[in-house]
């Protein structure tokens, strides 16, 4: 049975997101407000914390539980080929324009643990284009980041994964780009060659370079609406002219000024910038 | 309570199941009243790939235009939304949705309980909610959420429900105001309108 997560309030949320705003730096205070509220419940019972005034300082003083709450309070869930059709899209829409560029720079905002990134690595290569592409992926979290880096996936996600490969048209034999060892999948490292990891915070952090392709999916839905706004307008400015942006499947530019100045690809959650 | 003391209580009504709960909302759609005052959200236990096509079947039968939930959609009176499947739905105090892809809660995503209660805590007095037929026991909780605030509970009657468990559970751990036939929800919920 699920336990109520009531502990704590409205009121103590915007402290705790003010405290650590103020002592780390971190700013949540955007983010949707009935997701945070849920997560930071769910750490205060999963950490049995006593009371709000023990949950509050230990937060404070103890950087350590602050990498804790940060893993625990954002939302990490990631697979290879999530969403096939969207693969299948990039695969036979967005790439065979990319080609045709001298160079291919993609950035994966929120990456997570990188599946997704790998995902994006095997489409260049099949494509023929890996060489002449470079994938920025980012987080804000360290953590997902070194996991991103290594490469290793648990193997018992590997059925589910090569079934979302072939959904998204891919024609060759999943495993041959990974090893299997013991219960993990290492991907190979002519995957990652051409991968920057670096920590990046959508929230305060400034455009970086300009790009072809950004992705962000599954990243936007725990932004309220004003920050959904200033991530798109980050978005505008570090992607070239006729760039492309991609989403989750259940986020949209549509509250945003780019509507006006975006293209969407059929029913897919991918825009070109027009103008 | 008495007949009418309903009328005009709520801003939301909830409905939620899973096994066994699709064929009660068919039947339950057809027959509510198209001038409700308020919204509902429906979350129902699902395999991922029906959606469109569950949408399409409850706006072909709904007296009510029915859309899937979408990110930050600002909730209409007379209107029903449905939690996309494989997202958690939760309601925000500006009475929007935002939806998650956290974790599996009782095996479930959409899982019943996030959405009642969230939507209890923004709602308190001012909600209602039914749960259906059903096989975990998603939603109980949920339910005990919605009476602690202050709102208005009710269940499937399991003794009717194709797969009773759901109900059942409710009843056990939350205090439950109306036991519905399936023939009696619509008027129930119309009676809740102004
Ligand atoms: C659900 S995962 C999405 C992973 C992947 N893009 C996918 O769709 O499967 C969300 C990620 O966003 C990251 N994130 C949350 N807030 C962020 C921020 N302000 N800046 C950068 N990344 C953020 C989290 O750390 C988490 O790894």
């Amino acid at each position: 049975m699920m336990i109520e997560y009531n502990f704590i309030q409205d009121e103590d949320v915007d402290i705790i997101l003010n405290d650590i705003l103020e002592s780390y730096g971190y700013d949540f205070t955007e983010y949707s407000k009935a997701s945070i509220k849920r997560r930071i419940n769910r750490l205060f019972t999963l950490d049995r914390f006593m009371s709000f005034a023990e949950f509050r300082y230990r937060l404070k003083s103890d950087p350590d539980y602050m990498h804790r709450f940060i893993e625990q309070v954002t939302v990490t869930v990631t697979e290879m080929f999530r969403d096939p059709q969207f693969y299948k899209v990039l695969r036979e829409q967005v790439l065979p324009t990319l080609g045709t560029y001298p160079f291919i720079r993609i950035w994966h905002a929120g990456c997570s643990t990188g599946e997704e990134v790998y995902s994006m690595a095997i489409l260049l290569k099949e494509a023929n284009l890996y060489h002449k592409a470079l994938l920025y992926a980012t987080d804000l979290n360290p953590e997902v980041l070194e996991k991103a880096r290594m490469g290793i996936f648990p193997l018992s996600q590997m059925k589910q994964y090569s079934e979302n490969y072939i959904q998204s048209g891919g024609t060759k034999d999943f495993s041959q780009y990974y090893t299997a060892n013991y219960d993990k999948a290492k991907f190979d490292e002519e995957l990652s060659r051409k991968m920057i990891f670096s920590t990046h915070n959508l929230v305060s952090d400034r455009s970086f370079n300009e790009f072809q392709l950004i992705l962000c999916r599954n990243v936007l839905i725990y932004f309220d609406k004003d920050l959904q706004v200033k991530v798109f307008n980050l978005f505008e400015q570090s992607l070239d002219n006729l760039g492309y942006l991609a989403l989750g499947s259940k986020e949209t530019i549509r509250f945003s000024s780019l509507t006006s100045r975006f293209k969407q690809l059929d029913n897919e959650k991918i825009w070109r910038k027009i103008a | 309570m008495e007949k009418d003391s309903l009328k005009g209580k709520i801003d939301l009504l909830l409905i939620a199941g899973s096994a066994g709960s699709l064929d009660v909302l068919l039947k339950v759609l057809p027959a509510i009243k198209y001038n409700l005052s308020f919204p509902i959200i429906i979350v129902l236990h699902r395999k991922a790939s029906y959606d469109s096509s569950l949408i399409n079947l409850f706006n072909s039968k709904a007296t009510l235009p029915v859309v899937e939930a979408e990110e930050k959609d600002s909730l209409q009176n007379g209107k029903i939304y449905v939690a996309p499947s494989d997202y958690h739905l939760l309601v925000e105090t500006d009475h929007s949705v935002s939806l998650d892809y956290s974790e599996k809660i009782q095996y479930s995503r959409p899982c019943i309980d996030v959405t009642f209660e969230t939507a209890a805590e923004v709602y308190k007095t001012r909600i209602a909610a039914i749960l259906l037929s059903g096989a975990n026991s998603d939603g109980a909780a949920g339910l005990k959420s919605i009476k602690n605030h202050g709102g208005i509970t009710a269940v499937q009657n399991p003794q009717y429900a194709e797969v009773s468990y759901m109900p059942q559970k409710a009843i056990q751990i939350a205090p439950i105001d109306y036991i519905l036939n399936i023939e009696e929800i619509a008027n129930f919920i119309n009676k809740l309108s102004l």
